[in-house]
């Protein structure tokens, strides 16, 4: 079977007048269809913007994806032209935001927009198209859908806002729905709706989810498989259990100890990572996270570990010690 | 914690209402009552925390505990002594005592200012040090916080979010207080430099006797450095307990589902947890609902719950709960 989505060596840079910001650095994966994947990392990891290569909406300048390719459904989105691009978007593959606030135009309302969405792909009438509208609102759990629609973007709460979104990205039946950072922005019982939204949607529509994050925690219920991203590039990947379970990455291992966990003994001290990211102007020549890393040998520093294969597709790692490491565990 | 020690601070029926005005005398339609009626103590050199969601009135508490909101209404008291009454002249000199750590790095730092000035300015305020005094004591304190001490004439931008917070941290211990209200100090920062500064503030409790009042909307990051936690809901306190209590044996349904709404960083455990979620939103605490403040979102919410609200009580020894129904619904 060929994979939904399969990126092969994606760089992307950023030409600043301080230099060249190394955003993405040789990512490649794949994906299945009706796959949850969760690319995971923190600020400045490149897991946003391996997305927005991928939706090919990079701003250019200063922004350029200078190698790679991306297959979605057996074409190279990358060779696309821009119009050609445009029926991708939403139509293929939708995009949801972090931020429900902004990514909603606050002086239309919420089902003027989705039928302007809806219309922009399908052959619909404006009935019809507001029919369908109506129909997403309620499949995304907003009471009283049909009224809703005429509301504002401000009149919604956060929560109802990124349903709505999720309604958006949903209107075209997307094959892969990308979700940058969907619950961040929400408290802890809202963000439970939403996850358990999306987990009904994708067992419903069998849409394959890219779920962006920085919490460990909301992707471990929901996810398939999972890529921690370090300095641009992908460090471990593998399906959930290796991952949680028979963590190789020093790096993913720091950042499992540093959260705290509401069923273990509050009283021990977190494991934190030391030190602070390497700047992506002037990335490291060997491994990336060498300079925070306790099993840093001589090598590391000279040489950049490649992703090693080390249990199929279910699991790989980029490390030269992985399996001292896991020896001495 | 000891509980038979007296109190460092003692706050009772605290309120603070927000004035909403409008019509054309820009006269007082409303209130937005950000904080309604919470009462609490600290224990000197333990960790308080107060969790709760957006809007729930959390930071209000802190900052009209530190009087940079006058209270509406109740009771603060510190070391004996009642804040409410104090003028300005004498609240200065007490707030020497009691210090803030913000949420935001970025905004809390003069931008204009380098390090060294920034953590010296409590000290230029509040003690007559000479010039070499001041030097050595803010060598002293950026060693204590981790940060380099030659870095005192470099400027907040050239320091990422997690030294920032360390700088806000190296203010806030200047003058030596006993009480440190810290408003969401990791939120803004990425998960392992969130554990370097949770690791820091352990740390310096453990040195130099602090006593924190934690606020923070991270369930578990609360847990893992509070004695004891007080949640929040609407401005009101819906439970407070020891850290342990509270996990083991909440009794306010609110309480269960904040808990049980918090992801678990383990797939196995993850599939096996049963989860509450809660339907709809919080209410807007310009209109908050009638009864318990909670009814509009409880599962087991009563006909009791429309019309009285529930008294904050002591259910068991140290154990505080808002819910009618607490005796009943106890996990």
């Amino acid at each position: 079977m060929t994979p939904l989505l399969e990126i092969k060596n994606l760089k992307t840079r950023f030409f600043t007048s301080e230099g060249v910001v190394k955003a993405v650095n040789n990512v490649s994966y794949s994906m299945e269809s009706g796959e949850i994947l969760g690319v995971v990392g923190e600020s400045g990891c490149g897991k946003s913007v391996h997305a927005l290569s991928i939706m090919q909406l990079v701003q250019d300048p200063p922004g350029k994806i200078t190698n790679g390719e991306v297959w979605l459904d057996g074409q190279d989105l990358l060779t696309l032209s821009e119009k050609e691009m445009k029926k991708v978007r939403g139509f293929d593959v939708a995009m949801i935001f972090q931020d429900p606030m902004t990514s909603l135009n606050p002086v239309f309302t919420v089902g003027f927009q989705i039928v302007e969405a809806l219309r922009l792909h399908n052959d619909m009438t404006k009935k019809e198209a507001r029919e369908r509208a109506g129909e997403l609102l309620a499949l995304v759990g907003i009471p009283g859908a049909e009224e809703r629609l005429d509301d504002y973007p401000h009149q919604f709460s956060g929560g109802m806002r990124q349903r709505a979104m999720i309604a958006m990205g949903l209107s075209c039946e997307p094959k892969l729905l990308i979700a940058d950072e969907p619950t961040t922005a929400l408290d802890v019982t809202i963000q439970a709706q939403i996850v358990d939204l999306v987990k009904r949607l994708q067992a419903e529509l069998g849409m394959a989810i890219m779920w962006i994050t920085h919490d460990l925690g909301v992707i471990a219920e929901m996810a398939d498989r999972i890529n921690v991203m370090y300095a641009g590039a992908i460090i471990e990947s593998g399906n959930v259990r290796n991952i949680y379970k028979k963590t190789r990455h020093p790096y993913t291992m720091g950042l499992l100890g540093s959260l705290p966990r509401l069923d273990e003994d509050p009283g021990a001290e977190l494991l934190s990572v030391p030190g602070l990211p390497p700047d992506l102007l002037a990335l490291p020549k060997g491994c990336a996270f060498a300079a925070r890393c306790g099993y840093r040998t001589e090598k590391c520093l000279e040489e950049k570990p490649p992703l090693e294969e080390i249990d199929g597709r279910e699991h790989a790692v980029a490390c030269w010690h992985w399996e001292e490491i896991a020896g001495s565990k | 914690m000891n509980t038979e020690k007296t109190p460092l601070v003692s706050v009772r029926n605290l309120k603070k209402h927000f004035p909403i005005t409008g019509g054309f005398l820009q006269n007082q339609i409303g209130a937005v009552k950000a904080v309604d009626g919470v009462s609490f103590d600290i224990y000197p050199g333990e960790t308080l925390g107060l969790v709760g969601e957006t809007g729930c009135g959390k930071t209000t508490v802190g900052r009209t505990m530190m009087r940079l909101y006058e209270p509406t209404a109740g009771e603060i008291e510190l070391g004996g002594v009642n804040l409410t009454e104090l003028g300005e002249k004498d609240l200065r000199k007490i707030r020497s005592k009691m210090q803030m750590i913000f949420q935001d790095p970025y905004a809390s730092l003069n931008p204009r200012m380098t390090v060294g000035s920034i953590v010296a300015a409590p000290l230029d305020v509040h003690t007559k040090m000479s010039k070499k005094e001041k030097h050595d004591r803010i060598q002293d304190l950026l060693d204590i916080v981790g940060l380099n001490p030659d870095f005192v004439n470099r400027y907040p931008h050239e320091f990422s979010g997690g030294q920032r917070q360390r700088i806000g941290i190296a203010r806030a211990l200047a003058l030596e207080p006993e009480l440190i209200v810290c408003d969401e100090p990791i939120s803004s920062l990425d998960v392992s430099i969130q554990a370097q500064v949770v690791n820091l503030l352990e740390k310096l409790q453990k040195e130099l006797g602090l006593t924190y009042l934690f606020i923070a909307h991270d369930l578990s990051m609360v847990r893992h450095i509070s004695d004891r936690m007080a949640v929040m809901y609407l401005g009101k306190i819906m439970e407070l307990a020891g850290r342990d209590e509270i996990y083991l044996n909440s009794m306010h349904p609110y309480t269960q589902a904040l808990m049980s709404a918090v992801p678990i960083p383990d797939p196995d455990l993850a599939a096996k947890h049963k989860r509450i979620i809660l339907d709809g939103d919080i209410p807007n605490p310009k209109n908050p609902p009638k009864g318990c403040n909670f009814n509009t979102r409880c599962p087991i919410a009563k006909e009791k719950c429309f019309i009285e609200e529930p008294v904050y009580r002591e259910i068991e020894k140290n154990h505080w709960v808002a819910c009618h129904f607490a005796e009943e619904t106890r996990s």
